[in-house]
């Protein structure tokens, strides 16, 4: 009984896991600039990866594999957001355009001389959005 | 001189749980219990610890009781990225592709590197959110939609994060 | 049986969708986007594959291939990182 709820559980989450992957895919080709295409890769990292390996997890029952299957879990799910950081700064930095409208937004913790830092940050803000436009026009005389 | 020494006394217990941990593992992924594979493996083991020291990995380690702590937290991400995937899903197979990308600069409300680490990476974490850029305790969120960017701002992640490291 | 062979066609059929971004992608940002995202579906049909021909010594490919899999990416970025600065270093000289 308990051998026949696992088997369908674990078939559940492979097949829902699979659909995610695609969907994934799928929004990877079709999602207009990188920014955006960065939340449609995030699909297939996350849940998509977690759904399939526990739907092999409950295949697997209580062996060695299930060790290695947690551990490949585990890794993939530490080192995606990283990779992602990573690759989303290089390309911030080399000033990728997002055309997205800007905003911020004061955390409720600290107020102290948040004001401060707002007005000192916007002005940064602005630096980094010029060089950025620079450099853009610069690759676009090239 | 007296100071490295207790220095060096405190991290003992930390080194040998660590040696503990990495024995097991070796143990454990192997699955071949021969004399020489196990002889490399307690190498290998050494050569690690030998490595992090080096890096001063272990001069890092005093946040290891926010392990414990983890767990409830863990939960409400998973719920969180559960239901911003679900978000997504529908936002990419929607034919009109109803995007509206925003940038929101958040002031992480953990101060210490080790907070902001796992804020960064929680909030990349859910679909639907990227962090691009951490400078000096203000984050760039990138968000899919307005309302990705609400409940990101709305959820409780910042402050849970602040809880778990800073108490 | 059927359903490791389903997931494997969802996995193959993204794979190709992320190698078609791979050669259209306008930046090479979006290159390396795709190239993770193929590295980290190659890992799920390890996963998968080892259980479709029950050798689970492929669940070591799969680990070492994440491994490498997210070195790799980092050292991309790394790549073309020094490459742009190295760049703007010779703009800088060639003004001066």
């Amino acid at each position: 009984m308990l051998e026949q709820v696992l088997y369908v559980l674990s078939w559940i989450m492979l097949t829902v896991g699979g659909f995610f992957v695609l969907v994934g895919g799928i929004g990877a080709l079709r999602l207009p600039n990188f920014y955006t295409r960065m939340h449609a890769a995030s699909v297939t990292d996350t849940i998509a990866t977690f759904l399939v390996l526990g739907g092999l997890l409950l295949q697997a029952g209580l062996t060695i594999a299930t060790v290695k299957l947690i551990a490949i879990l585990v890794f993939l799910l530490l080192t995606g957001p990283t990779a992602s950081y990573a690759l989303a700064n290089a390309a911030l930095l080399s000033g990728v355009k997002s055309n997205a409208t800007f905003r911020k937004v004061n955390g409720k913790g600290s107020k102290s001389g948040a004001g401060q830092e707002t007005s000192v940050n916007q002005e940064t803000d602005a630096s980094q959005e010029t060089s950025a436009s620079q450099e853009n026009n610069e690759e676009q005389s090239k | 001189m007296r100071e490295e020494q207790s220095a060096s006394q405190s991290k003992t217990p930390i080194i040998l749980s660590w040696l503990v941990i990495l024995a097991v593992v070796w143990l454990l992924w192997s699955g071949i219990y021969k004399p020489l594979v196990i002889g490399l493996g307690a190498l290998s083991c050494l050569l690690t610890l030998y490595l992090s020291h080096r890096i001063g990995f272990f001069n890092e380690s005093t946040s290891i009781h926010v392990i414990p702590r983890i767990m409830g937290y863990w939960w409400l991400l998973f719920v969180d990225i559960i239901k911003s995937s679900i978000d997504v899903t529908r936002i990419i197979l929607d034919p009109k592709l109803p995007i509206s990308p925003v940038e929101v600069e958040l002031e992480s409300a953990p101060k210490g590197p080790i907070g902001q680490a796992i804020l960064g990476n929680s909030i990349t974490l859910s679909p639907g959110t990227v962090t691009i850029d951490v400078y000096k305790g203000r984050m760039r969120i990138h968000c899919l939609t307005e309302e990705s960017a609400n409940d990101m701002i709305a959820g409780k992640v910042n402050e849970r994060t602040a809880e778990l490291t800073e108490k | 049986m059927s359903m490791y062979v389903i997931v494997s066609i969802a996995i193959l059929v993204t794979m190709t969708l992320a190698l078609a971004r791979a050669l259209k992608g306008p930046s090479v940002y979006d290159r390396v986007l795709a190239v993770n995202m193929f590295g980290t579906k190659t890992v799920l049909l390890l996963a998968v594959v080892a259980f479709f021909y029950g050798r689970p010594d492929f669940l070591d490919l799969a680990l070492a291939y994440a491994l490498i899999n997210f070195v790799g990416i980092l050292a991309v970025l790394e790549f073309f990182q020094s490459q742009r600065n190295d760049d703007e270093e010779q703009a800088k000289e060639q003004e001066e």
